[in-house]
């Protein structure tokens, strides 16, 4: 079978493998040495070494404050939003009423795409703000909290419904079981709920940690960066540094670099931590 | 016991109505400011459009003919189905195709696949975007080989998967009496395939209607998609924007997306949950 398969190579793989080697794995192999040169275009590169990477972290304060930003807004973000999926959840895993009106309304948020919910949350927090007479762009703390808002209302729906199936996959002998024997609802949730529902925490924590450091259409959308840079999260930083600074472009490919090595070492990490999981099972 | 359980039901059902207005209300906020007349929205944001602020579907007309999103509208929609037959067609293909035949080049090609799920887009934006641009394919055909390039990855990943729990003997038989490859895998393998193939295209479908990096740096102005069209209303517009209807453009944009998503809802937060716990 293997054989007669083989002969019809070029109508099974090359349509995808062509398109994925000129989209993706050209481009990547290039970025990686245009990271080490300076250039405007890609044709007119001149090696300078590790230079693009020390600009990146001492002339430019910006990609440190974008780092940092970065950081602090993913902290933030994976924490609320995940407590506040997981109640959810644990809300509606009981029989009450509306239950799938309400799992309706709270996963809708997370179709309406970056652009968009940015510009709906600009209304918002500006209405607000505006009633005291400032708005989004006014301090650094509103853009944060406002980005933190935002990815709540965007991302709790879709945490919630992966609680959700993780919660109904419990046997319901489990928590009867414990319930004969005296167990109090609480010890129930700390002892059988909260340690089988620990593959979906796994698959929500990275879930939220990527979405939140990799976040550019609603950052763009909602505060721009604004005041001045203080709001730009790293994806938005690299790009202004691209096609904002003229002669800045390799120190652009540079934080790119560092931003993807970022990137893979969290994914690295869930990788571990999933298949550690899997050999325990 | 029971009358606690009541209460405790009584006040989670209070709970989450209540949450669910907040859930509702920007999309609300959203709504009611698209119906009232430019000068009203900055000052009485919250304010229920009265006699004097109403304005009937002005905005709408204005928002339509100011920034092009009808045609947006149809471009995206044009954009995503190319795309997003293009890759369950080709990547189920490639992912049958290297999940059964070994040979070293296919594990390499594979283990590729994977690790383009990791790179953020920031990592290829401006050499992809050169290298699209020097082939041509910064156009509304073009972009759809781009985005079976980008969506590939994650699209193999899950149809190889699934590939690997279907019995071989089928494909066999089916090769065994005369049918060739192309043959075995469009009317015995592919129907197989249709749970996964599902949840493939509904990732890739709201990843590309929503997208806007991607067309922002190959289409661009000439050719918007909608997310792209309002980047651009809002970023050319200089503080001097026209609020009504800008308003109306995001309810225009929103609405496409809530109706399918009310209809083919079952199917979508399945396919989220594959795909999360998958990827």
């Amino acid at each position: 079978m293997e054989k007669n398969m083989k002969k019809y190579f070029p109508i099974f793989l090359l349509p995808t493998l062509v398109s994925f080697v000129i989209v993706f794995f050209i481009p990547f192999v290039m970025g990686i040495y245009l990271s080490f040169t300076r250039f405007t275009t890609v044709e007119n590169a001149t090696w300078v070494g590790i230079e693009n990477y020390i600009k990146a972290f001492t002339q430019d304060e910006n990609f440190l404050n974008a780092l940092w930003f970065t950081i602090k807004f993913t902290i933030v973000s994976v924490i609320t939003i995940n407590i506040c999926a997981f109640l959810l959840a644990l809300l509606l895993t009981r029989a009450l009423k509306g239950t799938a009106f309400f799992r309706t309304v709270f996963f809708m948020p997370n179709l309406i795409g970056g652009i968009v919910l940015g510009y709906i949350w600009n209304l918002l927090i500006n209405s607000i703000l505006g009633i005291f007479g400032y708005d989004i762009t006014y301090s650094a703390d509103y853009g944060f909290w406002g980005l933190v808002f935002l990815l709540n209302w965007q991302l709790i729906g879709y945490m919630m419904v992966i609680y959700i199936a993780s919660l109904q996959n419990i046997p319901s002998e489990l928590n009867e079981a414990a319930r004969i024997d005296g167990a109090t609802p609480f010890s129930i949730l700390r002892h059988i709920t909260i340690p089988m529902v620990m593959p979906a925490v796994t698959i929500c924590l990275f879930l939220t940690i990527t979405n939140s450091f990799k976040l550019f259409d609603q950052n763009l959308a909602l505060t721009g960066g604004a005041p001045a840079r203080e709001t730009s999260m790293l994806a938005l930083d690299i790009f202004n540094t691209f096609y904002g600074r003229i002669g800045w472009q390799g120190v652009g490919q540079a934080k790119a670099v560092v931003f993807f090595i970022i990137v893979a070492l969290i994914s690295f990490i869930q990788l571990k931590i999933t298949s550690r999981k899997e050999v325990e099972n | 016991m029971k009358q606690r359980t009541k209460i405790f039901n009584g006040f989670s059902f209070s709970l989450l109505l209540l949450l669910s207005a907040l859930f509702l209300f920007p999309i609300y906020l959203v709504i009611i400011n698209s119906f009232k007349s430019k000068f009203n929205i900055v000052g009485t944001p919250f304010e229920f459009p009265n006699e004097d602020t109403f304005v009937g579907i002005e905005n709408y007309i204005n928002g339509i003919q100011s920034s092009g999103i009808v045609g947006a509208f149809f471009r995206t929609l044009f954009v995503t189905v190319a795309s997003v037959l293009a890759i369950v067609i080709f990547t189920s293909m490639t992912a049958w195709y290297i999940t059964r035949v070994k040979s070293k080049f296919n594990k390499i090609v594979y283990y590729l696949f994977l690790f383009s799920m990791i790179v953020p887009f920031q990592m290829v934006m401006f050499t992809m975007t050169s290298v699209c641009i020097n082939l041509g394919l910064n156009n509304v055909i073009g972009i759809i080989p781009v985005y079976l390039g980008f969506g590939s990855g994650l699209s193999v990943f899950m149809f190889s998967g699934f590939v690997k729990s279907l019995p071989k003997e089928i494909e066999e038989a089916a090769m065994i009496d005369g049918c060739s490859p192309l043959k075995t895998f469009f009317m015995v393998v592919f129907p197989m395939l249709k749970p996964t193939a599902i949840t493939v295209a509904i990732l890739n479908a709201m990843w590309i209607w929503n997208d806007f990096l991607l067309p922002y740096l190959l289409l661009g102005s000439t050719d918007k998609t909608l997310s792209v069209a309002i980047q651009l209303t809002m970023q050319g517009a200089y503080g001097s924007i026209d609020w009504g209807g800008f308003m109306a453009m995001l309810v225009l944009a929103i609405i496409p997306i809530i109706a399918f998503y009310l209809v083919c809802q079952k199917y979508i937060i399945k396919g989220v949950i594959d795909g999360a716990v998958k990827g």
